[in-house]
């Protein structure tokens, strides 16, 4: 019998507030353990939340571009459980009435585009961290990201694919990014994912029994064992035997997962209404505000730099993959460049140079106003692109102006008269072999000659311009001869 | 008072009169607080109000403020409303410091980074802290017989209990051990002792006082009060304690009323005939009648009312109550303060071990009830039910208090009964509120006010509920039955308290 993989997410997103969600304790990553945190944050005897306003308005944004109603009214719940990673004994989350309800997000498939529907998006507080044998033997623990704000991403089991799982997932990260809302760094656990899996006979419309893999936190982690519990899960039923409802560990390591606690063993959270918050309003008004700061998100970008730009839809990808990049080309083409020399310059030039140099476009030293002024003065054949590139090289080192760089470096381009026939002339003059080629009819001996006028130049001749220069004095001065 | 009265004195005169002496420094803040020290190093051995006497660190504090008083004295920036003054709170509000055990054995060797913001705010008024008042463990308890550490005895009869929660903030107001003290208030905890032991005693509006810093039993129920020896005072305490505080979501700042009334001309005072049955005490019901008739001879009209909804309030009370105590104490864990058991083998026996050692019976008892109300299969029927009866109550309130200004009512059915009365018995306990957590579950302010006592010297208290933020209407009516009832100045005779604990 074939099967098909049934599976939906809970995604996690640590929200890049500058503070935590219920005091004034800095919301970073990392930090000397228990150093970032303070009465309420470590839940200390008579602390109270009070709600950081900074958190719903993040909340909102990821709720809209992710297509949600905004609840005007929605409630913070505890959520009770003894762990040592939280030190109140429960997570203040929402329960019944969440912030964001009903949306989707729209993914790209092997199989062509899908609608994955999101069931709700809520806030709630990250827990703190247990450092196993950190310190001499035994178990710590590090209060420091208590308190941290997320939001929890609860999606519809809409997905059919270990693919179309991650890259369900890539597409809600790329948009938590391009939000800013979240860092989104999965090897920081600032974005991670509980997965739910269950499969049916094809053709088959009632939901199997599924199993639950929590804090999954990178795609490939997801990918893997979303493949690898349904295989578990298809063998069990070959074999006749029946899927248990359960939690289960997966080890990314091993590539596979086992068991840790079946439905009878499952918590009971005793939620109930967190008294010392009020219930959080948002107005129409609000949900205007946020809604008119949102910016043009990854997927809407990408249609247009393809539909309207004529952009391939390869580089389209490149250049829509961080907020940061895709801001970056806004402001080349800002700079009245074209396209075509801007997306080269881009894709080729600098993330060329970034992959080779392992950097990320967030941390350079220019913008992309900088770039685009460099492309404008290729384009206007003031720097040739050889010297552009090495202006290029020294903008990602220290930065700078580009017409200020070309100076300074002796790069602009060499485009008079007066420059080029001084090139040409010294060319001409110490390569008389290749001259005497040249007139008794070498074609590439013109080559040659162009070369040594270039290098005569300094490398910094206008191409084009040195180009019909050069056949100006040649054919010129046989003219003359004749 | 002048001079030639004896220290004794400091410690019965109403704090305002207190501050008073101190800013026109008839009295120094050493000698008040010298004074306090020595009468609770005398007799609180006995009454057993105190868990934590700070003499040392008071007396600096002492002068510390006398340097104030001094430096305004001679034309420096004026001092604070009570500089100098000597106080005392529930120890289930956080101390910078100093021990807050919430007199529970899971706590003990707690000492907080932090003040509460009550706590705060006393101590700009320049009170003197002078240490921390014993209480039913985790503020649950009609009696102060559930502290871990000891019980309270009532100053008028140490065979009786003083009341509770706030039993030692009750006993430490009554027995002249502080001018004033603080106490807490979730279901009648301010009230009920206030009663008991003869002093007046206010629940605020729920949200009218940050719970910044109290130790948090029902998060939605609880609000810090003062207990003091006269309503001017309970007045001025609750004005510097009342507003807005960002550290507590559900404060507010007090809508400024009308106008600060001073008199009961023309108030209507309803009587809850819900109140006056058989089952409670003769005197207690004849002093609510005598005084309707205190409160009309000074214009108000007094009528028996109805009260809608009351046989919901107990079963409301604590199933809402326990539901948010089993979350609030789930803190207790022994993980990263207070008792941790000695020897276990898993995280889960860590829990389970240092949480029942470091529990007494009662809270555990509340600890299972909450944990069972809000249980999947039980959540909707107890405590899905309590918060609708919840909303009837506020609702029936509401409703009463269309046609009055203010209800007057008994605070407890009887006075101070004995200690181990009632202790053997969690449901007729419970039964002691059975006049005060309506106002709990509707956050309504209330106040028990000394009006008169039995056949047997004690304390009757009477309580006076209004809408919220009416605090200064309560203030008004407690303000006639004080005069009234001539139980001002009336204080208990601390030394046959000493012989008949002995006795006992």
């Amino acid at each position: 019998m074939s099967y098909e993989i049934v599976c939906g997410l809970e995604i996690h997103a640590e929200l890049s507030t500058a503070t935590k969600i219920w005091c004034g304790c800095e919301n970073a990553f990392g930090g000397e353990p228990n150093t970032r945190c303070c009465p309420v944050c470590t839940g200390l005897p008579g602390a109270l939340p009070v709600l950081n306003r900074r958190v719903v308005e993040f909340a909102v944004k990821a709720g809209l571009a992710m297509h949600c109603e905004i609840a005007p009214r929605s409630v913070m719940a505890r959520k009770n459980y003894f762990y040592p990673d939280m030190p109140k004994a429960y997570q203040i989350s929402q329960f019944e009435k969440p912030m964001c309800i009903g949306g989707y997000v729209d993914v790209e498939t092997s199989q062509g585009p899908r609608r994955i529907r999101i069931t709700r998006i809520h806030i709630e507080e990250d827990a703190g961290k247990l450092l196993h044998d950190a310190y001499g033997t035994g178990t710590l623990v590090d209060l420091n990201r208590c308190g941290v704000p997320l939001i929890e991403i609860v999606g519809e089991p809409d997905l059919r694919s270990s693919e179309e799982t991650k890259n369900y997932m890539e597409a809600v990260r790329e948009i938590l990014e391009a939000i800013a809302v979240s860092d989104v760094k999965m090897q920081e656990g600032s974005m991670r994912a509980d997965v739910n899996v269950s499969i049916r006979p094809v053709g088959e419309t009632a939901l199997g029994t599924r199993t639950e893999m929590k804090n999954l936190n990178s795609f490939r982690a997801v990918q893997r064992a979303v493949d690898a519990e349904a295989k578990r899960q298809e063998a069990l039923l070959a074999a006749g035997k029946k899927v248990v409802q359960e939690t289960r560990q997966w080890d990314d390591n091993r590539g596979e997962s086992r068991g840790m606690r079946g439905k009878e063993d499952a918590q009971d959270y005793r939620y109930f209404p967190e008294p010392d918050l009020l219930p959080i309003l948002v107005t129409p008004e609000d949900v205007a505000r946020i809604a008119a700061e949102l910016p043009e998100l990854p997927a809407a970008r990408r249609a247009r730099y393809v539909g309207t730009l004529g952009i391939a839809p390869a580089d389209a990808e490149l250049l829509t993959r961080s907020r940061a990049e895709a801001g970056m080309f806004e402001d080349v083409l800002a700079q009245g460049v074209g396209v075509r020399a801007a997306v080269t310059w881009m894709v080729v030039e600098l993330f060329g140079r970034l992959n080779t140099t392992g950097r990320s476009a967030a941390d350079l030293p220019f913008g992309g106003a900088d770039l685009g002024r460099l492309v404008a003065l290729v384009e206007a054949a003031k720097v040739n692109p050889g010297s552009a590139r090495r202006i290029l090289a020294e903008l990602m080192e220290k930065g700078g102006e580009p017409g200020r760089l070309a100076e300074s470096m002796g790069l602009m381009a060499v485009s008079d008269a007066g420059g080029l026939s001084v090139a040409i002339a010294t060319a001409l003059a110490q390569n008389a072999t290749a001259l005497a080629d040249y007139r008794s009819g070498s074609a590439k001996a013109f080559g040659f000659l162009m070369g040594q006028a270039m290098k005569a130049a300094g490398g910094r001749a206008d191409p084009k311009l040195l180009s019909a220069a050069l056949r100006e004095a040649l054919d010129g001065a046989g003219n003359g001869e004749a | 008072m002048n001079r030639s009265e004896g220290p004794e004195d400091l410690c019965r005169i109403d704090a305002l009169a207190l501050a008073g002496l101190l800013k026109l420094r008839e009295v120094s803040s050493v000698e008040a607080t010298r004074a306090f020290l020595d009468r609770i190093a005398r007799y609180d051995g006995t009454v057993g109000a105190f868990l934590h006497v700070r003499t040392e660190d008071a007396l600096k504090d002492a002068e510390s403020a006398q340097r104030t008083l001094d430096a305004a004295a001679s034309g420096g920036p004026e001092a604070p409303a009570f500089c100098g003054v000597p106080v005392a709170l529930k120890d289930n509000l956080s101390t910078k410091g100093i021990p807050t055990t919430c007199a529970s054995k899971m706590l003990e060797g707690y000492l907080p980074p932090y003040d509460a913001t009550a706590v705060e705010r006393v101590k700009a008024s320049g009170a003197v802290v002078l240490g921390k008042l014993n209480m039913d463990e985790f503020a649950m308890g009609s009696s102060n017989e559930n502290s871990s550490v000891k019980p309270v005895r009532n100053p008028w009869d140490a065979t009786r209990v003083p009341g509770g929660s706030s039993g030692g903030s009750a006993a430490a107001a009554a027995a002249g051990f502080a001018a004033f003290t603080l106490g807490s208030d979730t279901g009648g905890s301010i009230r009920l002792p206030a009663a008991f032991c003869g002093v007046v005693g206010l629940k605020p509006t729920y949200g009218s006082v940050s719970r910044y810093g109290l130790v948090a039993f029902a998060s939605s129920l609880d609000q810090i009060g003062p207990l003091t020896r006269s309503v001017a005072d309970a007045e001025s305490v609750f004005g510097l304690l009342a507003g807005r505080d960002p550290h507590d979501a559900t404060s507010v700042d007090r809508p400024a009323t009308a106008s600060a009334t001073r008199g009961v001309k023309g108030l209507r005072v309803g009587i809850p005939r819900e109140f006056l049955t058989d089952a409670v005490q003769p005197e207690v019901r004849d002093t609510v009648r005598r005084a309707a008739a205190w409160l009309s001879a000074e214009g108000a009209t007094c009528v028996e009312c109805a009260l809608p909804a009351v046989d919901y309030w107990i079963p409301a009370y604590y199933v809402v109550s326990s539901a948010e105590a089993s979350s609030n104490l789930a803190r207790f864990d022994g993980v990263r303060y207070g008792h941790r058991a000695g020897t276990y083998d898993s995280i889960a026996s860590m829990y389970s071990r240092s949480r029942s050692e470091g529990f007494g019976a009662e809270v555990k008892r509340r600890i299972l009830l909450g944990t069972f109300v809000l249980s999947a299969g039980y959540h909707d029927a107890y405590y899905g039910s309590a918060q609708k009866a919840r909303a009837h109550i506020r609702a029936g309130f509401e409703g009463v208090f269309r046609d009055h200004d203010v209800l007057l009512s008994p605070v407890a059915p009887q006075t101070a009964f004995r200690l181990g009365e009632k202790s053997g018995d969690p449901l007729q306990m419970y039964l002691q509120d059975i006049c005060t957590v309506g106002a709990s579950l509707a956050g309504i302010p209330a106040l028990s006010v000394p009006a008169g006592f039995d056949g047997e010297g004690l304390p009757i208290g009477l309580q006076l509920t209004g809408p919220a933020f009416s605090e200064n209407v309560l203030f008004a009516a407690a303000g006639c039955i004080e005069r009234s009832a001539g139980c001002l100045g009336r204080f208990p005779d601390l030394d046959r308290a000493v012989a008949s604990a002995k006795g006992a």
